[in-house]
């Protein structure tokens, strides 16, 4: 094969071969030092975490038996009535999965009415008032950062037990979350429509209505359906503290060793929540499509 | 903004009736719009009152409830650990080493699997997809039940978390690694299989420091988040602030609650400005 790269002289080639090694060598040892802080790092949280590999191992047989157990008697002569026994409470568990998405559903909406309130509040290109924008900034942070089930097992106590806490303890979180996200939206809007619009008469609430929102609606519709996906799953945990959907159903059938309940009830919220994120990533994907992509 | 522009909006609002009569049609909506607008909107609001109707929202229980939780923000005033604070440090310790090896283990499992999710390391279609809908399957299920099964298995406490968030983790990252391999340049493997690199060569030298910074990035910013879920998952027993939660807010001792909850947020803050920095580093590292 004829070379098609020149070779270097030898005496050229030393200095670069071995300005090359020790720039590698560099490399190395900065790599080799992360290595380093993050195995301590690991065997440091090893020990807070109480990690026991041999437990796990040992233990790991309890995990297949355990999911051996979840899976029904099913044979083929009788699929029909064993399946059915399966599905022994098919109507409730329906029945509590349709409310576990009603809870998404309103707690994306209150949520996301907040949010939307609040993100102009928040958003730098639009208000000009330092102080109002750090006092939104910080509550939709405080919302966002505590977790949903930490507000559920408030309102539970204060309104309740049932879904409505599970709605308004999901609608929290999700204003904080959203807001954030749409602010970030707000302020990526093109500017130029709304010095138009102000120029042209228009009150300050008028020209957000007419040049922000048709600018942003797309942008902040994707998020709250990417919200409303998520609250799905969140929704569905809602139950272990009281608070509305199909959890409760879900814990009472593992604590109890329902083996048979534990897998059917799972395998309804795997589908609902997988169904969900199909159709909502098709919507997102042509709600976007509308407009250039934003990132 | 600029004089000229205020004197353009004093002209337009001076002659506000004179514009209404020269472009009647930008002030007013076809009926045929608004008629299906409106029924939009009829639609979703008769289904959103039907969602409160089948959740019993009843605003008599929203004002009982709202005149408690009042009761309930006086009642945590002054955030007191009241003799706590070693064993909510403690908790709190926990809690990160918790979110940190779960994301850690997350990431080890999910970094080869992302590979067989990739549509430009393995195009064969019958192999990427049962990975894809795997990934799907594992990051529908909520990290709370993750730990409720683990628990049958390791027991009670913080390992049981551990376990529990690589496994919701590891479906949410197997996705973004794989849609990070997919979206990396060809080029560079290219490159490298020109110049006689083998498949596996083409990987690690064209592929790998492409997408490296990116997943780093996406870690860190899933350890972020996992911070927040760390904290919740004590609500079933897997170790963390959770148990504590749980506990003084059922038996409303809510001046430690508030203290717990103040700590948590600092925890979280500086979690995240760690992280940012991290994150920042990195992609700047990637711009180079």
């Amino acid at each position: 094969m004829a070379r098609a790269i020149s070779i270097l002289p030898e005496h050229q080639l030393a200095g670069l071969t071995q300005r090359y090694k020790n720039e590698i060598g560099r490399r190395r040892l900065v790599t080799l030092g992360c290595l380093a802080v993050l195995l301590v790092l690991v065997v440091l949280s090893a020990s807070f975490a109480e990690v026991r590999p041999a437990t796990f191992f040992s233990n790991l047989g309890n995990f297949t038996s355990y999911v051996g157990r979840t899976v029904p008697d099913l044979h083929w002569a009788t699929l029909g009535a064993d399946i059915r026994a399966w599905y022994w409470n098919l109507d409730g568990w329906a029945k509590l999965l349709g409310e576990t998405i009603l809870i998404a559903y309103l707690g994306t909406l209150m949520g996301g009415i907040a949010a939307f309130a609040l993100c102009f509040l928040a958003s730098a290109n639009l208000v000009s008032s330092p102080s109002l924008r750090f006092g939104a900034r910080r509550l939709l942070e405080f919302c966002r950062t505590v977790p949903e089930i930490v507000f559920a097992l408030f309102f539970v106590i204060a309104f309740g037990l049932g879904p409505m806490a599970g709605v308004l303890a999901l609608a929290i979180h999700t204003a904080g979350a959203l807001g954030k996200l749409f602010a970030e939206v707000v302020e990526n809007a093109d500017m130029k429509p709304f010095e138009g619009v102000l120029s042209g008469g228009a009150s300050w609430v008028q020209a957000v209505r007419f040049a922000i929102v048709p600018q942003i609606l797309p942008g902040f519709a994707s998020y709250s359906l990417l919200r409303f996906e998520i609250n799905v799953r969140g929704a569905g945990v809602m139950g272990f503290v009281g608070a509305g959907g199909i959890g409760q159903e879900f814990l009472v059938a593992i604590r109890n060793f329902y083996y048979t309940d534990v897998s059917a009830i799972l395998l309804m919220i795997i589908a609902t929540v997988v169904v969900i994120d199909l159709v909502t990533e098709k919507i997102r994907h042509r709600l976007i499509g509308f407009e250039a992509p934003t990132r | 903004m600029s004089i000229a522009d205020t004197t353009l909006r004093e002209r337009a609002l001076g002659d506000m009736a004179g514009l209404k009569s020269r472009h009647p049609e930008l002030f007013t909506t076809s009926t045929v719009q608004r008629f299906k607008f409106g029924a939009l909107i009829a639609a979703f609001v008769a289904f959103t009152g039907f969602a409160f109707v089948a959740l019993d929202f009843s605003l008599a229980r929203i004002f009982g409830g709202l005149h408690r939780l009042g009761e309930f923000a006086i009642l945590m005033l002054p955030p007191n650990p009241e003799g706590r604070f070693t064993a909510f440090f403690d908790a709190l310790v926990e809690t990160v080493a918790i979110a940190f090896l779960g994301t850690l283990v997350a990431a080890i499992l999910a970094f080869p699997v992302a590979f067989l999710a990739a549509k430009n390391v393995i195009p064969n279609i019958f192999v990427r997809f049962p990975v894809r809908r795997g990934l799907d399957v594992v990051r529908s299920v909520d990290t709370l039940i993750w730990a409720l099964m683990w628990i049958n298995v390791v027991g009670l406490g913080p390992f049981a978390g551990v376990l529990a968030i690589a496994c919701s983790d590891f479906g949410g990252l197997g996705k973004l690694f794989s849609e990070a391999i997919e979206a990396t340049d060809r080029r560079g493997a290219e490159g490298v299989q020109a110049s006689g690199g083998s498949r596996l060569h083409q990987v690690r030298f064209g592929l790998l420091p492409q997408v490296l910074p990116v997943m780093a990035s996406q870690v860190l910013y899933f350890f972020e988040s996992n911070t927040r879920s760390a904290t919740i998952i004590g609500i079933v027993g897997a170790g963390g602030v959770g148990i504590y939660l749980t506990e003084l807010i059922r038996v409303l001792e809510l001046k430690q609650v508030a203290f717990l909850i103040l700590m948590i947020l600092v925890t979280v803050a500086i979690i995240d400005w760690i992280s940012t920095r991290l994150r920042l580093a990195l992609i700047g590292r990637e711009a180079r």
